[in-house]
C-alpha cells in the first residue's frame, strides 16, 4: 500500500463517500468503513506524521448559533491537492481560515504538517501560504514594499522579492501603489505574498480569480500541480476542479455531501451540491 | 529562511505605519485641526486670553487626550479592512512586535501633533512664557505620550474586533486614561504656574511612570489574547 494512498472517513452529516476503486459507498455500511484505506496506517507515528499533510477528525465550527463547519473528518497525504466546491455559506472559507490556523475548532481534533492545532499553531505560521478573497496587502503600499514587509515577517531575504515579482512578470508595475493596479495585477502581488517564505501547504481560494488566461499560465508553476506542494483549493468550477485535484470535498451547509478523489467522479455529480 | 527578528519585525511594521499615514494623511492632521480648534474654543469660550496653573495643565492635557482617541479609533483600521491583521497572523512573528510598532506609531502621531499643538497653545492661551516651562514639559509629555500609547494600541486592538468599535474605544480606554491624565495634569500645573515656574513635582512623575510601566506588563500579557480567535 502506497503511503500516498488516500484516507477518506465521514462525519455523520455524510450522505457519500468514494472509495479508492472509485465507487460511491456509504461510509457505515459493510465494505464501506474506509480507515481500511487510510493509506497511514501501517506506517509508524512518525513517518504517518510526514506523510499526512491534514487530518480533521470530526472537526466542528460555529458562528454563535450557527454551525458553519459539521464534524468533518477527511485526510490529505502530503503532496495532495484537495479540491473544495459547495455553494455560497457551505463553509468553504471557514475550512481554510481553521487550516491557516486563524479560526480554532470548537470540536474535534485538526492536525496540520503533524501539529495538533491550536495547541501547536505556532509551529504551522510560516510553514503555510493563505490565498483568500483578501490579498491582504495595504493598499496605498506599493507590491514591493508589501513584499518587503512579508518578507520581514517571515524572515526570508530580500533577493526573493525580485525573483518571485519577475516570476509573476511584474518588475515594471512593482512602484507603484496597489490601488493603481488592476484587480488581476493585486492577485499576482497577492500570490507573490503567499508564495514568498516557500510555504509546504498552500490553501488557495479561488486562485485564479480575476486572472486572465497569460496570468493563469504565468503562475501555474507556482501555484498549479507543478508546484509539487500539498494544496487546498476552493473552486466553483467543477470541471477545473477534476482536473487539478487528487481528492475532491464537497460541503453543503457545512457539512460533506461528497469525499471522494477525483478520479472516476463526474462533473455533473458535483454540480449537483450547487442545485 | 530564517526565523524572523523580533526588533526587525518591529522596525517593519513602524516603517508600513508610517508610510501608510503619509500617503493616507488620515490620522496626524485630524489631530492637529481637533488641537488647534480646540484651544481657539477654549480661548473664546473662557473668555479669558491668558491661562496658567491647573487650568492651563488640564485645558492642555484634555485637548491631547481627545486628540489621541482619534488616532486609537483609526490605529488598525487599515490592517482589519485590508488584512493586514491576517497577513501579520500567518506570520511566525513574535504577536507582541505587532504592539510594539502600534504603541511606538501611536507615540510618533502624538509627537507629531504636540509639535504644533504645544506652541499654539502657548501662545493662544498660556500667560507664562512656555520657553520657562519647556523643559520640564518634555518630560511630562513623554510620559504621558506613553501612557496614552501603551493604553491605545491595547484598547485599539480589543476595539477593531468589534461592530461597535468607534463606540467601544473611547469607552474604554477613557476611563484607562483618567489617572494618566490625573498625574500629567498635577505634574505640569506647577510648570504652568507664574509663582512657581520650573519646579517638577516628581511625585506625580513617578506614578505615571509605574503607571506606564503596570499598563505595559499587561498590554504584553493580553495582546496574544485579543489577536487570537
Amino acid at each position: 500500500m502506497s503511503p500516498y494512498d488516500p484516507f477518506f472517513t465521514s462525519g455523520p452529516g455524510i450522505l457519500a463517500s468514494r472509495a479508492r476503486d472509485g465507487r460511491l459507498s456509504r461510509p457505515n455500511a459493510p465494505g464501506g468503513d474506509t480507515s481500511s484505506v487510510d493509506g497511514t496506517a501501517d506506517l509508524p507515528a512518525s513517518a504517518a506524521r510526514r506523510v499526512t499533510a491534514l487530518s480533521l477528525r470530526a472537526v466542528t465550527r460555529r458562528y454563535g448559533e450557527r454551525t458553519a463547519l459539521a464534524e468533518l473528518t477527511l485526510s490529505v497525504p502530503a503532496g495532495q491537492t484537495l479540491a473544495v466546491l459547495g455553494p455560497n455559506g457551505a463553509g468553504k472559507t471557514t475550512l481554510l481560515r481553521l487550516l491557516a490556523t486563524l479560526l480554532a475548532p470548537h470540536g474535534g481534533e485538526l492536525v496540520v504538517l503533524g501539529h495538533p492545532l491550536p495547541a501547536e499553531a505556532w509551529a504551522v505560521r510560516g510553514k503555510l501560504g493563505l490565498l483568500g478573497h483578501e490579498p491582504m496587502l495595504y493598499r496605498e503600499l506599493t507590491a514591493r514594499e508589501n513584499l518587503r514587509l512579508h518578507a520581514k515577517l517571515h524572515g526570508v531575504r530580500a533577493e526573493r522579492i525580485a525573483e518571485l515579482l519577475a516570476l509573476v512578470a511584474l518588475e515594471r508595475r512593482a512602484d507603484e501603489p496597489l490601488r493603481t493596479l488592476s484587480r488581476g495585477l493585486v492577485q499576482r502581488v497577492a500570490i507573490c505574498r503567499t508564495l514568498l517564505h516557500d510555504p509546504e501547504l498552500l490553501l488557495l481560494d479561488e486562485p485564479r480569480a480575476n486572472l486572465d488566461p497569460a496570468a493563469c499560465e504565468i503562475v501555474e508553476p507556482l501555484i498549479g500541480r507543478a508546484s509539487g506542494k500539498t494544496r487546498v483549493i476552493v473552486s466553483h468550477d467543477p470541471a477545473g476542479a477534476l482536473l487539478e485535484a487528487d481528492l475532491v470535498l464537497g460541503l453543503v451547509r457545512g457539512r460533506a455531501k461528497i469525499i471522494a478523489p477525483s478520479t472516476g467522479l463526474d462533473p455533473s455529480e458535483l454540480a449537483e451540491l450547487y442545485r | 529562511m530564517t526565523a524572523p527578528r523580533t526588533s526587525s519585525v518591529v522596525a517593519a511594521l513602524l516603517r508600513a505605519q508610517l508610510r501608510l499615514e503619509l500617503r493616507t494623511f488620515e490620522s496626524v492632521p485630524a489631530m492637529w485641526l481637533f488641537a488647534v480648534t480646540a484651544f481657539v474654543l477654549f480661548h473664546f469660550g473662557l473668555d479669558r486670553d491668558q491661562l496658567s496653573g491647573d487650568l492651563a495643565s488640564g485645558v492642555l492635557w484634555v485637548t491631547l487626550l481627545l486628540a489621541a482617541l482619534l488616532a486609537i479609533n483609526r490605529l488598525y483600521l487599515a490592517d482589519a479592512e485590508q488584512g493586514g491583521f491576517d497577513g501579520f497572523l500567518l506570520s511566525p512573528a513574535d504577536r507582541t512586535a505587532l504592539l510594539a510598532a502600534k504603541v511606538m506609531t501611536l507615540l510618533c502621531y502624538l509627537v507629531a501633533v504636540e509639535i504644533v499643538a504645544v506652541p499654539v497653545f502657548g501662545v493662544l492661551l498660556l500667560q507664562p512664557p512656555l520657553g520657562q516651562a519647556l523643559p520640564g514639559l518634555l518630560a511630562v509629555l513623554a510620559l504621558g505620550d506613553l501612557g496614552i500609547a501603551v493604553i491605545g494600541a491595547l484598547v485599539g486592538a480589543l476595539a477593531i474586533r468589534t461592530q461597535a468599535r468607534d463606540l467601544l474605544g473611547p469607552l474604554v480606554s477613557l476611563p484607562l486614561l483618567v489617572p494618566v491624565l490625573l498625574c500629567v495634569a498635577r505634574a505640569t500645573a506647577p510648570l504652568f504656574d507664574p509663582l512657581h515656574a520650573g519646579t517638577l513635582p516628581l511625585r506625580w512623575l513617578v506614578t505615571v511612570a509605574l503607571y506606564d510601566a503596570l499598563f505595559g506588563l499587561l498590554a504584553f500579557a493580553l495582546f496574544d489574547f485579543l489577536l487570537e480567535d
